[in-house]
């Protein structure tokens, strides 16, 4: 009682904060001995409370002075989620610059782009490999005064001449502090809640990637709002993993960190996330599809080695769940002998499989970003963990729509949030306006005024409709991903491809078919599950590409298509997009190679370009076809594979044409 | 007759110091097999030294010499400015000499860490019985190897696998693990035994950058076998050829690709 108490009045406290720096000093004050920090370094969490971080912040804030970081500067802050980058962040808008963070696993190459269009004169990056893509920018920007790095590792060799561990300039900070603690108290409140908070690239699924401008405004207003709808506290505990570059993780580690003041827990590498996962036992949890997909695609192949009585058990109690499991998280009424059989399925698979998974203490979380696989959602919803779906982007800086508690269904995204208006125009694209829209596009007037118009109102580039039982949006597409067929009928490939992406052996797909009379499709096999149905097999294969080409492994993804085509054929609207031939493609589409933007969505115009030899084959009645690819390899160095392809042909479900029908 | 000259400095800027260990006219005969010839050379701290040459030159062999594994029947090893007696294995692990194996020497059972941690050995003073009891001086001990050991497993970027059976891992990754024990033991002069052998070129890639961040972070003299000439001639200072025993050339990569005797060796003269 007492805590809500308190917390109720900290957050009416905290009305008037302007800038993230003021909240900081806030939390500060009002519990500076709470953790705010923990990162697991030599396998032990490190930890940092509010009144720590907040002495680390200002030492790098006096290190940028010490620097000469002016007002209005862009620092890019390029590496993996640790405190010391958030920091920087934070001590950046302290001096009144602009944090920019970028993607870390770019190639230089991507990277040159955005830091020229930026013009960021100084950059925060993570370690030696960061600094030596920098230093490869830089000789083609020249703009670059000073590259500050946190490992320090391999960097003794290196021209220190502008370039710097970041601990020493906060050491050369704080010893001179003396001198610029006027200038950074001046700063700190010379911020005003208009003043730019955070600059973040859009990925961009078609053309350059695009400054987006968010406000502090933008950044408070919207954790404030969402904090509020979901009532999170300061006792939260997030996992922070996902790119720092993406807007999500901006509000979830920073703006919604800052205004509730709860603890941003950071890996030890992107490679131990799912153990450390599991030992922070986050209450508040993000991630993509992807990663939900990816647990459970694990947890089934490592129930299929269990033991038999194991396996029963869980099909058993799992199909207890999806029965009653989603009833009872919304609250719904359920008989006493199915809650009787849910709570013994909790003491014997539910919560030591939550626990195992990380989700011990989950109290809400959210998928975003690309839409999830019904069946995936429903398996986490049904073992009590409380997943709701959201839809954003960066220029709303995060929220437009979200689920409720209660009202939280596979095929929705939501009502709108907090102060967001919605509206649906003629041709079925989704706008909204909200506090949090984004003040400009940089140094881009014209995208912004075809994204933004007068009032205030942003178009999403999303086909969708509201749906009038409740009031919940539905997304339909990327608008100009939805097209029609030949015949006239509806071309979503999104649909589809979800329903494929079901199956565990199947990574991802992207379907063809626009202005055609049938679709075709490029499937992506999960080297996780298929290789590990080869092991159990012993079907021997000696690289991914041999795998792609196993005739058991087409087999077995044919069936899954047939399946799926039976259950598109079911749908009066999208029959038409049923699968008549597919390939397997020879190699995993990747974001080096440009198939895919950083958050791992597929960019389908440059994978229709790139392949086009091989969607003409699928197209001309081809049993099989022959091509080469270009590969690019982490360092950025470029590749070919060659592969013949097998092209698979798949029975589809006769469908009653529409226009017979309507005779 | 040590060379107690005062070094040189590498390409990259690097200073190498005095010479840390110098082999003398150093013969090794297994029965009537000659494997060493009448070879020479010194290993100077803080420098990568290379020992390269075709199948069956006696690249290992001249290692075993180096770690004191085998003892030469003519010839003098002189460490640090003495000549060095025979020793046994922890003698000269003890002399702050590390290696890792051609064919991977690892506890296949144990997990990564308690691999790494045997690398500390020499580091532990209380009995198996103050350990087994798990009382005041061990478990103070331990934690304080355990750090050690946490800082190695952080430096080669192995913490996902950190309680992983050994056995379960692939090739690429417990070669690193093998470095990560030497790394274990903070070594002066640490030998690889063909630290890439059988890895891909990625794998190839991470374990030179490793090698390089070895010998930069902690100035440790490394000396390595290796037969990818491209990494040898990138990663070393100095380069000791070998061919049927005998030493056909010593110097900087470069001198040694412009060795007439080195060409022939590679491209296959015929030896009358």
């Amino acid at each position: 009682m007492g805590r809500r108490k308190r917390l109720a009045q900290t957050q009416s406290g905290a009305e008037g904060m302007q800038s993230l720096p003021a909240l900081l000093h806030r939390n500060v004050t009002q519990f500076g001995d709470a953790p705010a920090y923990r990162e697991k370094e030599f396998g032990i969490w490190q930890c940092w409370t509010w009144a720590e971080a907040a002495r680390e912040i200002r030492a790098i804030a006096l290190g940028f002075l010490e620097l000469g970081i002016a007002k209005g500067d862009h620092i890019a802050v390029i590496g993996r989620n640790r405190p010391a980058h958030y920091w920087s962040m934070v001590a950046a808008q302290m001096v009144g610059a602009v944090p920019v963070p970028l993607y870390q696993d770019a190639v230089a190459e991507e990277m040159t782009y955005v830091m020229e269009h930026c013009g960021a004169k100084y950059v925060v990056c993570g370690d030696q490999e960061q600094v030596d893509k920098v230093i490869e920018i830089q000789e083609k920007v020249h703009q670059i005064e000073h590259i500050l790095y946190t490992d320090k590792r391999g960097m003794r060799k290196y021209d220190h001449s502008q370039m710097n561990a970041l601990e020493d300039i906060m050491a050369e900070g704080s010893a001179g502090h003396a001198r610029f603690d006027a200038e950074l108290d001046k700063r700190i409140s010379a911020i005003t809640y208009d003043d730019t908070c955070v600059m973040l690239y859009t990925s961009g699924t078609t053309g350059k990637p695009k400054g987006v401008v968010l406000s502090n405004r933008n950044v408070i207003e919207s954790a404030k709002n969402s904090a509020e709808f979901d009532h999170l506290t300061r006792n939260e505990d997030i996992l922070s993993y996902l790119p720092m570059a993406w807007v999500g993780d901006f509000i979830f580690s920073i703006g919604q960190a800052y205004w509730c003041g709860f603890c941003v827990n950071c890996p030890e590498s992107a490679d131990t996330m799912m153990t450390d996962l599991r030992e922070i036992g986050p209450t508040y949890f993000f991630a993509p599809p992807r990663v939900f997909e990816t647990q459970l695609t694990n947890v089934m192949i490592r129930m299929e080695d269990a033991s038999k009585l194991k396996q029963r058990m869980f099909h058993h109690f799992m199909a207890h769940a999806k029965k009653v499991g989603g009833l009872l998280l919304d609250g719904k009424p359920v008989g006493l002998g199915d809650k009787l059989k849910y709570a013994l399925g909790n003491l014997l698979v539910y919560g030591p499989l939550k626990d195992t998974l990380g989700y011990g203490r989950f109290r809400v979380g959210y998928t975003a970003g690309e839409a999830i696989g019904p069946e995936i959602f429903d398996f986490y919803r049904s073992l009590g963990i409380n997943l709701k779906q959201l839809y954003g982007q960066t220029e709303a800086t995060v929220f437009i729509t979200v689920q409720p508690d209660g009202e939280v269904r596979a095929d929705t995204v939501g009502v709108p949030a907090p102060d967001v208006e919605l509206k649906i125009d003629d041709k079925g694209e989704i706008h909204y306006r909200s506090p949090g829209v984004f003040v400009e596009y940089y140094n881009n007037p014209a995208s912004t005024a075809s994204t933004k118009d007068s009032e205030g109102w942003v178009a999403t580039g999303d086909a969708g409709f509201i749906e009038e039982s409740s009031g919940h949006l539905r997304i339909i597409d990327r608008a100009k991903d939805v097209g029609k067929m030949a015949d006239g009928s509806m071309f979503a490939p999104k649909y589809v491809e979800n329903k494929l992406k079901f199956y565990p052996d199947i990574l991802e797909v992207v379907l063809f078919g626009n202005g055609k009379d049938h679709c075709v499709a490029f499937i992506n096999i999960d080297l996780t599950a298929v290789g590990n149905w080869a092991e159990r097999n012993n079907v021997a294969y000696a690289s991914y590409q041999e795998l792609t080409a196993n005739p058991q492994v087409l087999e077995t993804i044919r069936d899954h298509v047939e399946e799926v085509n039976k259950s598109v054929a079911a749908d009066e609207m999208l029959s038409g997009c049923q699968v008549h031939r597919f390939v397997v493609l020879h190699k995993e589409l990747d974001a080096d190679d440009g198939e895919m933007t950083r958050t791992r969505k597929v960019r389908r115009g440059f994978v229709e370009d790139k392949f086009h030899d091989i969607i003409t084959a699928l197209y001309d009645g081809s049993e099989r076809v022959s091509t080469t690819t270009e590969v690019t390899y982490e360092d950025g160095r470029k590749g070919s594979i060659s592969a013949t392809l097998e092209i698979v042909d798949v029975p589809v479900v006769a469908v009653v044409q529409h226009k017979v029908a309507a005779e | 007759m040590l060379d107690n000259s005062e070094g040189y400095v590498t390409e990259d800027g690097r200073k190498i110091g005095g010479v840390v260990m110098e082999m003398k006219n150093i013969t090794l005969r297994f029965g009537g097999v000659v494997a060493i010839k009448d070879i020479s050379f010194d290993i100077r701290e803080g420098e990568i030294r290379a020992i390269i040459g075709p199948n069956g030159a006696g690249k290992s062999s001249m290692l075993n010499v180096i770690s004191g594994f085998y003892v030469p029947q003519e010839g003098e090893v002189w460490f640090h400015g003495s000549k060095r007696p025979q020793m046994r294995p922890f003698e000269v692990a003890q002399q702050g000499i590390a290696r890792t194996f051609q064919n991977i020497a690892l506890f296949e059972g144990m997990s990564v860490l308690d691999n790494v941690m045997t690398g500390r050995l020499s580091f532990m003073k209380t009995n198996m019985l103050q350990q087994a009891l798990w009382k005041g001086k061990a478990e103070a001990e331990e934690t304080e190897n355990r750090e050690a050991v946490e800082k190695v497993i952080d430096f080669l970027e192995i913490q996902h696998i950190r309680k992983t059976p050994v056995s379960r891992l692939p090739y690429g990754l417990k070669k690193r693990v093998e470095l990560a024990r030497a790394l274990a033991a903070e070594p002066k002069l640490l030998l690889l035994d063909e630290p890439m052998a059988g890895m891909n070129v990625e794998e190839k890639e991470d374990m030179s950058r490793f090698i390089l961040d070895v010998n930069d972070e902690f100035g440790t003299t490394i000396a390595l076998i290796e037969h990818d000439m491209g990494v040898v001639m990138d990663l070393s200072d100095r380069v000791v050829v070998m061919d049927y025993g005998k030493k056909i050339g010593d110097g900087t990569p470069d001198e040694v690709r412009n060795n007439q005797e080195v060409i022939d060796a590679y491209l296959g003269v015929s030896h009358d």
